[in-house]
């Protein structure tokens, strides 16, 4: 075992420091070592989106980056998105829209979405697909999910 | 995973001397897209992450229409495709950038990762080829560059030694009159592997009746992506036509020595070739023609 | 049933109870499970296809730092050759213990050998590394044809081929052979003026659930066993570990936590005994996660098949006469879905004659699991496709074919059963008026195809107790797991009952402790079985409450009646008191109400489906694009029509998945070569357009509210649409699935 390293980072806007070993991806780091379990392992090697973050303002998959590579950048998870008393309008239009079955691709194509959003506020159909191909949903068929992407650009 | 210990070097020459140090089980880590997934999977074996990240040299995107284009070796496709003039002057080079992984790994994924993985499917190593493009290799002797189409030697494999490192990626200027183009073959429309692909890039005449030059690199058919010399040869001079497009496509299908795998079959691979480089061919002419 | 009622809850689009935290990441699935001192366990599995083990040697795992714990199928308690019966029919224990830990032979890689719990997952996977197999290989059989050949390597010694109650007398890789005989099936081809005879092969397909496999164990020193994980039944779980561990019921907890989808391949066990024998044999809580490898080489696939189709129809349309061979790999051990797939494969149509035969074999394969009508899908590529050239000859438009021999109410199936009101013409019609069926088709190398399903739906049991709370709202308990959004068509069977709306009906998905037996997330069930469950409490929590409207107002009950979420008296005084007014006053009168109900209902009601599909092809690459997608679905009545549309799409989504792409590739050692979500090939949303899902309402006579299952057959008609939609475009009949562009290229003559 390698020895642990100590990392500071920022989460959800907050100064966060941990331990870890370099082969633990920022994924494990988040789940396992922050207990944040929103961001969700499907694959383990970039092909399912479930782990969606953003780091450093750019969408990534966390299984992909190493947790010793957060140190001085900043992270946003799922569990930044809503205020306390409100949820982000992508969150809204995927209730609204019932764009989710099980669930658990949920917190990364929400992620997801907002990356796109947040440099596109008005994607064509055809736009919202091409970024969300690397995010797998096997319960919809994805039409609800594009058209709850869509909702959320025409409401904000 | 693997256990492995981690640093992140600040400059070139910390980055050849840590090589150096930690001997032959030490990796360079740009992305990770492809480094990560092998060391968990047990694909690759290694005792040492060197993050060049943090160094200067290796996330330079500079484009200037006197000296070309310099892409550092870190530089994530993301970045790529966000400059218009390097959408402009390279759309081979964009066109794959685009296509490799989802969103999210074009967030990391690196030009030069893809080069050093060096796998015989690389999207972003036929449209180097076809732009000229050139490598600049550091190593404890110093700088040396050599073209893309030489870098490869096998798959997984390049010219790299033992303390060099990739520093960065030069392409020249684009002539007047002249544009590129990549497509590749994946049953989905994303996050698949290239079944094949086909880069070209075209240089016209005023008239963009007649090819001045041409060059053709196939991926996914030979244990290396190829530049396809024959087929880019014999269409310089050629006037624009179905008849001449179809033999460069018949000859860049024979320099194909394709394997049938999980992704695709020998055979389909070799027809698609054929498809591919007329399509690629067709695509970079029209971009030539489209141009005001 | 026929009169149209009018519902205030029912047909709603509320949003959904547990929508919040599953858009807030907050929603706790099996993975995401803490608990104080927990372990990891890891399995080690087998690289090769067929081997025997000649010996394991644990001792460098052991010994390894961090590591806490290995076994082995030594560590089962010995099986029997012996039939356990688990709620979804009767499996032999020796097998269902074997391919949790193989025992003697590893029958397929990714086979189970042996498991490590250690301090990190890491560690965990390099002890893996560090146990030592002996193996003596075998030849693998990987393909049902193969396997039914005479001199086929055996894979059981002990397998004799049970056929129509008589048993062979020498072993064979054919585990049973099934038949269903209606009318006489000489004479119905002799009637016909067509007859049509077609081979079809498909692939082995996985369920592709996002969420792998995960298991929690804890050991109590008092002998109480508690697992906490993902599945579609916390009682199959229950049940199967009490055969598995040979421990008693009454001291296993299953909690079931949010699962992240299933489609039948989390019904049946694979970690979780893994996951109690290492919590049993280090006094620690274990965790054991799959990674994505794992699930595809470890768990069920639906199975490849081979199938023959001849069917014979008069000039003017009539189908005489129906006949198939059907021959599934049920995987390593026996038990393939091609019973299903014989009750499937003729029941859309009205056919006299009709004669199937079902072949179950096993292959050096992961045991296949269900996935989503399971069987039903790889019968309908075969009579689907077939139909459709039967009209083509008779020059019939193929969906006035399937109007002409459209099953009705009184029909009855080649297996038995009569049907009851069923929608299947109501969804051919609206096929046929639908603006995708009536728009022009007829671009180069575009097409159009359409094709039927059906899908038997199961009910079996349920359990539901209501709790109703001093606020007028109420808190129900249940046993299936939340899938795709049960808890809101749930819940809003019993707020219509109670007059109440769907937000004031809290639905918590309980463990096997804490509620009455409660099968399988299967089936197309929960919303037709538990909903019933739900609705029969809620009038169980009505019953009661006028009994205390009646004491508070000192009146019979039989002079209290309740309509619109009101209590109010008749004959005589003038009472009146709201269900929330009324649920104040229970301690007054007589203290809590709990509603409850179990039930096991016997008219699930069958589902039947159209679809209408737009491709283009590719003749220079062999690729097809969906270019417009419709399926009409006979829903019986939609509770929520946003979760019963998504379960058209999703349905309609994987069998395009399975039509186009998706297949297990295996090299001649018989591993498989794209276990990974690169190279399996899943559609992305970038391959489809907006699936239009219609849903048709043709109550369902079995449930109160007419409502019929909906998640399964949604994916048995894709692949011959796909079929018929590639015929028209191409003019070749595509009879092998996937239809990948290879294959396409090949049939098209171009390599």
């Amino acid at each position: 075992m390698a020895r642990k390293s100590h990392v500071q980072t920022t989460i959800n806007g907050e100064a966060v420091e941990f331990l870890c070993e370099p082969r633990q991806s920022l994924l494990e780091v988040l789940r396992d070592e922050l207990y944040l379990t929103g961001a969700k392992e499907g694959c383990n090697n970039g092909n399912c989106g479930a782990c969606s973050v953003i780091f450093d303002g750019r969408l990534v998959n966390s299984c992909l980056v190493l947790g010793v590579e957060t140190d001085g950048k900043s992270v946003e998870t799922i569990e930044g998105l809503a205020d306390p008393d409100k949820l982000h309008p992508i969150q809204d239009a995927f209730l609204e829209n019932a764009a989710l079955q099980c669930g658990i691709c949920t917190p990364g194509f929400i992620m997801s979405a907002k990356a796109l959003l947040d440099q596109n506020p008005n994607p064509t159909e055809h736009e919202v697909r091409y970024w969300l191909a690397g995010n797998l949903c096997r319960c919809t068929g994805y039409d609800k999910i594009v058209r709850a992407v869509l909702d959320a650009a025409a409401a904000t | 995973m693997q256990a492995f210990e981690y640093i992140a070097a600040k400059t070139v020459s910390e980055a050849v001397a840590l090589l150096d140090e930690k001997g032959d089980q030490a990796r360079i880590l740009a992305g990770g897209t492809d480094l990560i997934v092998q060391a968990r999977e047990g694909k690759r074996t290694l005792d040492w992450m060197i993050d060049i990240k943090s160094i200067p040299e290796v996330n330079v995107l500079d484009y200037d229409a006197e000296t070309g284009l310099t892409l550092g070796a870190s530089v994530p496709c993301h970045q790529i495709y966000a400059v218009d003039a390097i959408c402009e002057a390279y759309p081979g080079l964009v066109d794959a950038t685009k296509i490799i992984g989802g969103t999210a790994i074009q967030g990391r994924a690196a030009v030069g990762g893809n080069l050093c993985n060096a796998s015989p499917a690389a999207d972003c190593i036929p449209p180097l080829i076809v732009l000229n493009a050139t490598c600049v290799i550091a190593g404890p002797n110093g700088e040396r560059e050599i073209p893309v189409e030489d870098f490869c030697t096998a798959p997984g494999q390049t010219v790299l030694g033992k303390s060099e490192i990739l520093v960065s990626i030069k392409i020249p200027t684009p002539l007047q009159n002249s544009s590129s183009y990549y497509l590749r073959f994946i049953p989905r429309n994303e996050m698949d592997i290239a079944v094949v692909g086909a880069g070209a890039a075209v240089v016209l005449d005023e008239a963009k009746q007649r090819i001045v030059s041409a060059r053709i690199a196939l991926a996914a058919v030979a244990p290396t992506p190829l530049f396809a010399e024959e087929a880019s040869e014999l269409l310089a001079g050629k006037e624009i036509s179905d008849a001449t497009i179809d033999e460069a496509a018949q000859a860049a299908q024979a320099i194909a020595r394709p394997i049938s795998d999980m992704r695709g079959t020998a055979e389909q691979r070799t027809h698609l070739v054929g498809v591919l480089t007329r399509r690629a061919l067709n695509g970079a002419i029209q971009r030539v023609r489209d141009a005001a | 049933m026929s009169e149209k009622k009018e519902y205030k809850v029912i047909g709603t689009r509320p949003i959904r109870h547990d929508g919040v935290d599953k858009v807030t990441g907050r929603a706790i699935y099996g993975a995401d499970f803490q608990i104080t001192g927990l372990l990891h366990g890891r399995v080690l599995r087998s690289p090769h296809a067929h081997a025997r083990i000649v010996s394991i040697d644990t001792s460098r795992a052991e010994a390894h730092p961090g590591v806490k714990g290995v076994v082995t199928a030594q560590d089962l308690p010995t099986a029997e050759d012996k039939m356990a019966d688990l709620g979804e029919g009767a499996v032999n224990l020796k097998y269902l213990c074997d391919n949790i830990l193989a025992s003697d032979k590893a029958l397929y890689k990714g086979h189970a050998i042996a498991a490590v719990a250690a301090t990190d997952p890491h560690i965990a996977e390099e002890a893996c590394e560090l146990i030592d197999v002996e193996y003596e290989l075998l030849p693998p059989v990987l393909e049902v044809r193969a396997a039914m050949e005479p001199d086929a390597p055996i894979i059981h010694e002990n397998i004799r081929t049970s056929s129509l109650g008589e048993t062979g007398d020498k072993p064979s890789n054919v585990a049973s052979h099934l038949q269903h005989k209606k009318g006489d099936i000489e004479k119905g081809f002799e009637e016909a003026d067509v007859v049509i005879e077609r081979e079809f092969v498909t692939g082995t397909v996985h369920q592709g659930y996002i969420e792998p496999h995960n298991a929690t164990a804890l050991y109590n020193p008092d002998g109480q066993l508690t697992v906490w994980c993902s599945t579609q039944g916390a009682f199959t779980v229950r049940e199967q570990l009490a055969e598995i561990l040979q421990y008693p019921i009454s001291k296993i907890k299953v909690v079931p936590l949010e699962i992240g989808g299933g489609f039948g391949g989390k019904i049946n066990v694979y970690i979780k005994p893994v996951a109690a024998l290492l919590a049993r044999k280090t006094g620690k809580p274990v965790k054991v996660l799959m990674n994505r490898a794992d699930v595809f080489e470890g768990t069920g696939p639906t199975p490849a098949s081979y199938i023959t189709v001849k069917m014979g129809a008069t000039k003017d349309g009539k189908i005489t006469a129906a006949q198939t061979s059907m021959a599934f790999e049920a995987g390593a051990y026996p038990g393939s879905p091609v019973g299903a797939g014989a009750m499937c494969i003729f029941a859309p149509y009205n056919t006299e004659n009709v004669l199937i035969d079902g072949y179950d074999v096993v292959v050096n394969k992961p045991k296949t699991a269900p996935y989503r009508a399971p069987g039903a899908t790889n019968a309908a590529f075969g009579s689907e496709t077939v139909i459709d050239e039967l009209a083509e000859e008779l020059n019939i438009d193929p969906l006035e074919m399937r109007l002409m021999n459209g099953a009705k109410e009184g029909d009855h199936r080649a297996d038995g059963p009569v049907f009851p009101r069923i929608g299947f013409i109501e969804t051919l019609e609206a096929a046929k008026e639908h603006p995708h069926y009536t728009s022009p088709n007829g671009k180069k190398y575009h097409g159009r195809g359409i094709a039927s399903g059906f899908w038997f739906n199961i009910g079996l049991e349920s359990s539901v107790t209501i709790n109703v709370n001093p606020d007028g709202t109420v808190n129900l308990v249940e046993g299936s797991t939340d899938i795709g959004g049960t808890r809101a068509s749930i819940a809003m069977q019993a707020a219509e009952v109670l007059g109440i709306p769907a937000e004031s009906v809290n639905p918590t998905v309980v463990d096997t402790n804490s509620i009455g037996y409660t099968a399988v997330t299967g089936g197309s069930r929960t919303t037709y079985a538990t909903g019933y469950a739900a609705y029969e409490a809620a009038q169980d929590v009505v019953k009661q409450m006028i009994g205390r409207a009646a004491k508070l107002w000192d009146v019979d009950e039989a002079n209290v009646q309740f309509t619109d979420g009101e209590f109010s008296s008749i004959n005589g005084k003038e009472e009146q008191i709201s269900f929330r007014d009324l649920s104040a006053r229970l301690g007054e009168t007589g203290g809590p109400v709990v509603g409850r109900a179990t039930m096991n209902p016997a008219g699930a009601g069958g589902a039947f489906a159209t679809h209408v599909v737009d491709v283009a092809v590719d003749e220079e690459t062999g690729k097809v694009e969906i270019l417009r997608y419709t399926a009409t679905q006979d829903a019986g009545k939609a509770i929520h029509p946003s979760y019963v549309e998504g379960q058209i799409q999703g349905g309609v989504v994987q069998g395009i998945g399975w039509a186009l792409n998706e297949e297990y590739i295996y090299n001649d050692e018989g591993e498989m070569t794209n276990a990974s979500f690169l190279d399996y090939r899943m559609p992305t949303c970038l391959d489809l357009p907006m699936i239009d899902a219609v849903i048709v309402e043709v109550p369902n006579p079995g449930h109160p509210y007419g409502v019929r299952g909906v998640g399964e057959v949604p994916i048995v008609p894709p692949p011959a649409a796909i079929a018929n939609a590639i015929y028209d475009a191409v003019g070749i009949r595509m009879t092998e699935l996937p239809m990948s562009p290879d294959r396409l290229l090949k049939a098209m003559g171009k390599i």
